[in-house]
């Protein structure tokens, strides 16, 4: 079963049936999943949800890491 | 990587006009050269440190698509300290394939400088300003 995606805006193929948002993170070589924000057509998925959000055939999955830092610590 | 001048004069200026708290935001452009700035809001609201607004961190990125550019780079000022990445800086970056620009304004002419931050190991990126390059044709498709 091949579910077909769009993922930050390219269209992938993925080779599963089912995939938590999780899962799909690391599939995409995420690291600290803790460290992104996720959008799932449009809308923003709380982190705590990461395990059991399941993605489906069609979704528009959006990803970006979070981003912050500051001049102040040396 | 390559800047257009126009972004390097925008985000100098974006760093001016926030004074004295930090600026943020996103390079877009194609490969290694940052053909547009997209200033952010620094929900810190703070001279010591910057966060991106999520909502608007999205809204840039599907702004970058509908021209065809991604994320090149992210950039933040430095108001009173150097142009190089700060313990917090290197801390905080987890996106191994992003560009860092960091605008300083400590000295009496701004500093501009890029670096890579991949598993906290700080690497220099050697920054070239070009004139015109958004107006390339390669860079219009």
């Amino acid at each position: 079963m091949i579910m077909k995606l769009t993922i930050n805006g390219e269209k992938k193929e993925v080779a599963r049936e089912s995939m938590t948002v999780k899962e799909l993170l690391a599939h995409q070589g995420v690291e600290m999943p803790d460290m992104v924000s996720v959008q799932i057509n449009g809308d923003f998925l709380e982190r705590d949800a990461f395990d059991s959000k399941t993605v489906r055939e069609g979704d528009e999955i959006d990803f970006l890491y979070f981003m912050g830092g500051g001049g102040s610590a040396w | 990587m390559e800047m257009c001048k126009s972004v390097y004069e925008k985000i100098i200026e974006h760093a001016r006009r926030e004074m004295p708290l930090e600026a943020c935001g996103y390079l877009g452009g194609k490969d290694r050269a940052a053909l547009d700035a997209y200033s952010l809001t620094n929900i810190d609201k703070s001279g010591e440190h910057f966060s991106f607004d999520p909502k608007e961190q999205f809204e840039a990125v599907r702004a970058m698509r509908k021209e065809k550019q991604r994320a090149v780079a992210v950039y933040h000022s430095h108001p009173v300290t150097p142009a190089r990445p700060s313990q917090e800086d290197i801390r905080l970056a987890f996106d191994p394939e992003i560009i860092h620009v960091i605008v300083s304004l400590a000295a009496a002419e701004p500093e501009v400088r890029a670096f890579r931050i991949v598993k906290k190991e700080v690497t220099e990126e050697p920054l070239v300003v070009i004139e015109g390059l958004r107006n390339k044709p390669e860079n219009q498709e």
